[in-house]
């Protein structure tokens, strides 16, 4: 199973009520509703992923991310995951705050654009980063917007939102310093709020 | 005869509401005895766990799969309904009825009012889907089914799946309602009402009681060509039809010239044969009647564990895929756990009828995941 997985895996609590927004093929839910016993709705676009999440007996429905939240009633899920999907969509501030208000938590999961091959890359060959977590060339990439885990800090504080966990991940394990530099990916658990901050006040 | 075909198959009948404790209807009105026409496919188990509930359309029956002896063609949905199809005969128990106020062996317009023994004709009370459901519960119950595995129907078919839920939660396990939507829009209501103008301008018509006389063929083969075109789409009209002309020059003169004229002429003109004019209309007014939008649709629950499955097809722009997200937008603020897939399809609203490859795939790994423990 692939490393953010098994990190999201990790926080999800037994029996949890997970909406995951862009569930692709389903892997990441049938996971959480075999072994936590999760009941788990997913969101997904394309069709072919669509019928394999309805092979693996998830609950599915096909949409867009933006459209796909606004008629849940507040709190009705105690996670909802956003994971690799913040670069691919548009509306990514509103997507967040909606998720906050429908979820208890929100796992979200993305690309550090600010990993140190990605800027030794374009500073010394002038070119586009492509590694394991940004592995598209420019003409063929979903990704809308690249964000690196500093931004999405700041972000956080900006909003008052609160950062409950932090995961920065290598290729092939978790990164313990300097994230920002040295993570391929991230993965944050968030809640309304801004208590209990692992990053303190500023 | 392939062998995934059920092979011969009889309509039987049921009989319910004897005087005087006859049904009562949405309207305030009450009719009795009431008759039910109705088919099964495969074999209820001994836990009476695997029923499946086929809710048919407009004009459908309770013939929905097999062939009736002499039969050429199969019944309506034969190639969703049978062994290793997509409701497979061999793992569930399959129920098709005809719905109260039908002309195909159910009690409607047609059938004879015992208090006349003559056809009860424009006596009879208008129905709703909603009487249409609440009869077919009766025939579950006289199955000894506690509950339904599934309730699944195309368009009114859909409209009937929807009513299940929101009047007999605790009685069904999951819904698949395809084509469909919570209410008829002003633009469905309108087609129906110019379907009922249409037949009701026939003099033949004669304000319903034609019994003896012959059905108003005129009046409700355009009607029912009306229809046709409603149930397609533009792209599926363009391939099928083009401008193909049936002879291979312009007449000049009033008569089918196109290739899409004779069709529909004769759609028409053989749905007087099997349909009655009557039942066209008391069926159509329940549909414009039918509204389980906000409030309406299951009103005691606030969450709910019945499993959803949501089809609309993308080509159809008489029930648009807006419509069947309208049900998903419901369905979320009970907190349903829902699927719901549109489906790519150039056949408008007869692509549930037809996409039957990606319907199968779909309600197939969706009912293998769903039992009754």
């Amino acid at each position: 199973m692939k490393l953010d997985h098994q990190i999201i895996a990790r926080i999800i609590t037994e029996g949890a009520h997970v909406l995951d927004l862009g569930c692709g093929n389903g892997e990441l839910l049938a996971f959480l509703a075999k072994e936590k016993n999760a009941l788990v709705q997913g969101i997904e676009l394309n069709d072919e992923q669509m019928h394999i999440c309805v092979e693996r007996g998830l609950t599915v429905l096909q949409g867009d991310i933006e459209s796909g939240l606004v008629d849940y009633p507040d709190q009705s899920f105690d996670y909802v995951i956003l994971n690799q999907i913040m670069q691919e969509i548009k509306a990514a501030d509103f997507v967040i705050a909606e998720s906050l208000r429908v979820g208890k938590r929100v796992i979200v999961g993305f690309p550090n654009f600010a990993h140190i091959r990605a800027r030794l890359t374009l500073l010394l060959s002038g070119k586009t980063p492509i590694n394991e977590a940004l592995p598209y060339y420019w003409f063929e990439t979903p990704n809308i917007r690249f964000l690196t885990i500093r931004d999405f800090t700041d972000y956080c504080h900006k909003k008052s939102i609160n950062i409950e966990q932090a995961y920065y991940l290598g290729r092939a394990k978790q990164v313990r310093i300097l994230p920002n530099l040295l993570a391929l990916n991230a993965v944050f658990v968030l809640t309304k709020g801004s208590t209990q901050s692992v990053w303190g006040k500023k | 005869m392939s062998n995934d075909s059920l092979g011969i198959i009889k309509t039987q009948y049921f009989t319910f509401a004897e005087p005087p404790d006859i049904l009562q209807l949405k309207s305030g009105r009450s009719v009795g005895p009431v008759t039910l026409a109705y088919e099964t496919y495969g074999t209820l188990n001994e836990k009476k766990s695997n029923a499946i509930l086929v809710c048919h359309a407009l004009s459908g029956d309770a013939h929905a799969a097999g062939f009736h002896k002499g039969d050429k063609t199969a019944g309506w949905w034969d190639d969703m309904i049978g062994p290793d199809k997509a409701l497979d005969t061999n793992l569930y128990f399959v129920v098709c009825s005809n719905v109260i106020g039908g002309c195909k062996g159910s009690t409607g317009p047609s059938s004879i009012n015992p208090e006349t023994g003559k056809p009860y004709a424009i006596d009879f009370p208008l129905i709703t889907i909603e009487d249409m459901v609440d009869a077919q519960k009766t025939l579950i119950d006289f199955f000894g089914i506690a509950k339904l595995l599934c309730v699944i129907g195309g368009s009114m078919g859909g409209m009937q799946a929807l009513q299940w839920a929101s009047k007999y939660p605790e009685r069904i396990v999951t819904a698949i309602p395809i084509a469909t939507a919570l209410k008829h829009s002003p633009q469905q209501i309108a087609f129906n009402e110019v379907i009922r103008q249409t037949i009701m301008a026939d003099p033949a018509w004669r304000k319903g009681y034609y019994y003896e006389h012959g059905q108003p063929e005129k009046g409700l083969a355009v009607a029912r060509m009306i229809g046709h075109i409603t149930f397609m789409s533009d792209q599926s009209m363009e391939e099928k039809f083009s401008r193909k002309l049936k002879n291979d020059n312009l007449s000049f003169q009033f008569i089918d010239d196109f290739e899409v004229e004779g069709y529909l002429r004769y759609r028409g003109y053989n749905f007087v044969k099997r349909f009655d004019a009557n039942s066209y209309l008391y069926i159509t007014k329940a549909m414009d009647y039918f509204d389980l939008s906000g409030e309406n649709f299951m009103p005691s629950v606030k969450k709910t564990n019945i499993r959803f499955l949501i089809i609309s097809f993308k080509s159809d722009w008489l029930y648009p895929s807006h419509q069947s997200q309208d049900i998903v937008r419901l369905l979320k603020k009970k907190h349903a756990y829902t699927t719901y897939f549109d489906l790519i399809s150039t056949w408008g609203h007869d692509a549930f009828l037809i996409e039957i490859e990606d319907e199968t795939r779909l309600i197939k790994n969706f009912l293998a995941n769903n039992s009754i423990t």
